[in-house]
């Protein structure tokens, strides 16, 4: 068994189980973390494959950003007031049936020894290619122009970028019109509502909130 | 032989497994931030099989598409996670089965 496999086996293995356990802690910060784990063990295999870049945005976006987001919710949320004794759902038979099949189904479909890997393909995902016009002479003595494509071997990270500047360039702008959007989204929909507390159906902590905001204005005026 | 690296079908294994168990956990869980979790779950289960298969057909559109889907699960865990805040100051409860009433 090569250092490679060995290294596929080791970090799949940990995968797998961090994942189940993201499924299975009771408390959403263990779940965090496990989650975390999982990400680290996939931008590892990223890099295994060839995609060094996408392991690298794996790492910054993923384990650096979104866990971020999530365990700030998860503190902002105090989770240590909320009733926690029954954590499965009502249909929790459906869904191990369900995530059953999907999984033998996968399991099936895969089947060894269909894709025939090649034997080393890696230089194409590290190449950029440029294209130019050169004037070849026929035979017969005439000159005609033809498209040349040069490929040059410089590196996964600088191929995506080409290939993201020039091939995916209205995508790559609509990513980011969709990000502005998500974020002016998120910011509307997470905003407090200020005249909350004139409402009738106000929840019983900001209440409380107020109360005790009151409270403290009367003992500091006194 | 330095060179063997696991094979595309490792990897198809590996990515469904880890598909099935976030399956798993969006259907079973009533915590909304685990849920949310097991769809980021399920994200890079399908990155894993864009980065083999790109791998396998030598193309970069693979690797590609895997940024797009990193992008587009980030926005919808900020708007998730700020949606399920707002859920909680409304209900004081992030179950799934207390957000039942789309009236708020």
């Amino acid at each position: 068994m090569s250092p490679a496999l060995l290294v596929f086996f080791l970090v799949g293995t940990v995968a797998v189980a961090a994942s189940i356990l993201v499924v299975a802690m009771r408390n959403p910060v263990h779940s965090a973390l496990f989650l975390l784990l999982t990400f680290l063990c996939v931008a590892v295999l990223f890099v295994m494959k060839g995609a060094e870049f996408v392991g690298a945005v794996q790492v910054l976006v993923y384990a650096g950003g979104i866990m971020v987001l999530f365990l700030f919710v998860v503190m902002l949320i105090n989770v240590r007031h909320l009733p926690d004794e029954r954590v499965l759902s009502n249909f929790w038979k459906g869904g191990f049936a369900v995530g059953l099949a999907v999984f033998i189904l996968f399991v099936t479909l895969v089947r060894p020894g269909v894709y025939h890997d090649p034997v080393s393909s890696d230089k194409a995902l590290r190449s950029t290619y440029t294209y130019r016009h050169r004037k070849v002479k026929q035979p017969n003595g005439t000159v005609v122009r033809k498209l040349i494509r040069r490929g040059k071997v410089v590196g996964n990270s600088e191929a995506v970028g080409m290939s993201l500047y020039t091939d995916y360039l209205v995508p790559f702008e609509v990513a980011s019109l969709f990000l502005l959007v998500a974020m002016i989204g998120a910011i509307v929909i997470g905003k407090r509502e200020l005249s909350a507390i004139e409402e009738e159906n106000v929840p019983a902590y900001m209440l409380e909130r107020v109360e005790t905001e009151h409270e403290v204005k009367e003992a500091m005026r006194a | 032989m330095p060179d063997a690296i696991p094979s595309t079908e490792a990897y198809l294994m590996l990515s469904g497994t880890l598909f099935a168990v976030g399956l798993v956990g969006v259907i079973i869980r009533r915590n909304m931030i685990t849920v949310l979790m097991a769809v980021e779950l399920m994200m890079n289960a399908v990155n894993i099989n864009l980065v083999a298969f790109s791998h396998r057909f030598a193309s970069l559109e693979g690797q590609i598409f895997t940024i797009f889907i990193i992008t587009v699960a980030a926005g919808e865990a900020a708007v998730g996670l700020a949606i399920i805040i707002q859920l909680y100051r409304l209900k004081s409860s992030i179950n799934v089965d207390d957000a039942r009433s789309l009236n708020g």
